[in-house]
């Protein structure tokens, strides 16, 4: 090695200027790099949601080049329709079933599951594998599991309980339920791991000096691991928030929208409105319907943590 | 003191495995199921077959098309994932790198694409690729998973890129290095992990997805897993060896996947979700 190589090791680090020198544009990637991907969100995203917020106040029906501005009119025919409104309100409900349960079942897991247990790492892998399971063929097993001579009902009667035993699918109140316990038993193991990551943000002293100031575990949890989870907390209720007013998939497969509607969500009703039924302008109307839902959903939940934040 | 305390975690290890036991029970029906002969399957919901047969596998390869729709998951998911990578990573680093009066736009548009509800484009964008003769074929379904995700993955990169340092793209460029090569040599390899994420949370998503190959694949050949399974499902409603069998089939990839990678998979997830 020439001495000359070894120089630089002893030099002085470059000055900011010489730095600044060295990142002249020249160097810097093209701005055309970012044009494909700009162009795709713009056109598909933002464009296509554009144009289905206008095709909504329209009699368009899909196929024809031009569409008449009808004004509220498809607002007030959804507003007016006794499916639609009923639609919406199953969809609040899942939403509000599925965030509050998968929630609760997500962090009682994860607080469970954090730290001491031996086994805790297998454990974990048994409560996440439905997140990376299609949702549509776990539903499918589900369905086998509600069926009236399925196994549910076959512990009833082994139990000597058939007066427990319900066509669990079929029936308008126990559908609703059928359907939301799937739910939580696929996305819990997600809550679980987003919370986890909070979980191990909180530095193991603070806990311990909990115990010391005679804390119960209880006391613990409410005083002093909630407070510091509440960012991931955030980002697990919001994701759920979002995908809970959507839900299709599991609707698709275990009920169909029935029995008579109970279960029919407003995802649902876009789909066979549009693609089934063929009505193109009532199916973006509902498609809008749902998207003020979530993004009221969203301001909504910024507004109570802003709130909440500020109090703490 | 100790040893109380040994004992309650130990209890508690016992409840959380019973509680396991019962969240596999989804699971274990399937194996069990997919595997009975179809006279042992009405009225005997909960016995263990007298013997395995494996003729509903058979049936649902065949008849359900499922080798097809294995390759459409293949060719979507890998050419999605192929797509998004290449384009959120050179937009990412193009966001990051040069900074001009315009990056916080153009970033923001990538950010609120985010929130912009996938739902509300949908009919448009499909009567829209029905013009362009986009419906139906591959080549439609990937432009729309690449525009579907890409707000999340150029959000990923954007944040791996500005905590990482120029040293290592300063020392290429000083050492000749153009842009692409810079990139394609010194930055991509940087950003592995953050790829990692991108490729295995959007990757899950369209290989799962049931909604959007339902609405712009239906009744072609290219239809991948989860819409092959739902239309075998309607021709075979009650035979439950069959639909296992299906089910059995396109769950096999992510299951074998998933066990090969959680744990990179559980801390892409909660990575991912910080961001």
């Amino acid at each position: 090695m020439t001495r000359q190589d070894t120089q630089p090791l002893h030099a002085a680090p470059p000055s900011r200027e010489a730095r600044r020198d060295a990142r002249t544009t020249a160097h810097l990637p093209p701005w055309w790099w970012l044009l494909p991907a700009l162009l795709l969100v713009l056109l598909i995203r933002y464009g296509a949601a554009i144009a289905g917020g206008w095709y909504a106040f329209t009699d368009w029906n899909g196929l024809s080049a031009t569409a008449t501005f009808t004004g509220l009119s498809n607002v007030r025919a959804v507003l007016a329709d006794h499916d639609a409104r009923s639609a919406m309100l199953t969809t609040l409900k899942f939403a509000a079933c599925f965030v509050v349960l998968t929630n609760i079942v997500g962090l009682a897991l994860a607080v469970l599951l954090d730290r001491h247990l031996k086994t805790r790492f297998l454990l974990r892998t048994v409560f996440f594998a439905p997140v990376v399971m299609s949702q549509l063929a776990t539903a499918f097993i589900w369905r086998f599991l509600f069926d009236y001579s399925g196994p549910l009902n076959g512990v009833f009667d082994l139990l000597g309980l058939p007066g427990l035993k319900r066509t669990w699918l079929a029936d308008p109140t126990w559908s609703f339920w059928a359907v939301v316990v799937v739910l939580v038993w696929q996305f819990s193991g997600l809550a679980m791991v987003i919370l986890l990551a909070g979980l191990q943000g909180i530095p193991q002293e603070v806990e311990e000096a909990a115990v010391i100031d005679g804390a119960s575990s209880w006391q613990r949890f409410w005083g002093v691991t909630l407070p510091l989870l509440t960012p991931a907390l955030t980002v697990s209720v919001q994701l759920s928030v979002i995908s809970g007013l959507g839900i299709f998939d599991q609707v698709l497969a275990l009920t169909g929208g029935g029995p008579l509607g109970a279960t029919e969500t407003l995802a649902t009703q876009v789909y066979k409105q549009t693609f089934v039924y063929g009505r193109y302008g009532y199916g973006t109307t509902l498609a809008l319907l749902l998207a003020v839902l979530i993004a009221a959903a969203a301001i909504l939940q910024q507004l109570v943590q802003r709130r909440a934040e500020r109090n703490a | 003191m100790k040893r109380a305390y040994q004992r309650r975690q130990s209890g508690l290890e016992v409840g959380l495995w019973v509680l396991a036991l019962l969240w596999s029970i989804p699971f274990l029906f399937l194996i069990v199921i997919s595997v009975k002969p179809t006279e042992e399957l009405f009225g005997k919901a909960l016995s263990l077959p007298s013997r395995i047969d494996l003729s509903s596998y058979v049936g649902a390869w065949t008849q359900g098309g499922m080798g097809r729709a294995l390759l459409s998951s293949v060719i979507i998911t890998g050419g999605s994932v192929l797509g998004l990578l290449a384009l959120s990573s050179a937009a990412a680093y193009v966001l990051a790198r040069r900074t001009s009066n315009a990056s916080g736009p153009l970033l923001l548009v990538f950010v609120v694409g985010l929130i912009v509800p996938a739902q509300l484009g949908l009919i448009p964008t499909y009567s829209a690729f029905r013009h362009l003769g986009l419906v139906g074929g591959y080549t439609g379904m990937i432009l729309l998973n690449v525009s579907l995700w890409l707000p999340l993955a150029v959000f990923l990169y954007y944040g791996f890129l500005k905590q990482l340092g120029h040293e290592y793209e300063e020392a290429a460029q000083i050492d000749g290095a153009t842009p692409a090569q810079t990139f394609t040599r010194v930055v991509f390899p940087l950003l592995r992990p953050v790829t990692g994420t991108v490729a295995i949370l959007c990757g899950m998503l369209i290989w799962n997805d049931f909604f959007n190959p339902l609405v712009f694949l239906s009744g072609t050949q290219k239809t991948p897993l989860p819409v092959a399974v739902y239309s075998f499902v309607g021709q075979f409603a009650t035979r439950w060896n069959y639909v296992f069998a299906a089910v059995m089939i396109s769950l096999v990839p992510a299951l074998a996947f998933f066990v090969v990678a959680q744990r990179q998979l559980i801390q892409g997830f909660s990575g991912g979700v910080k961001g």
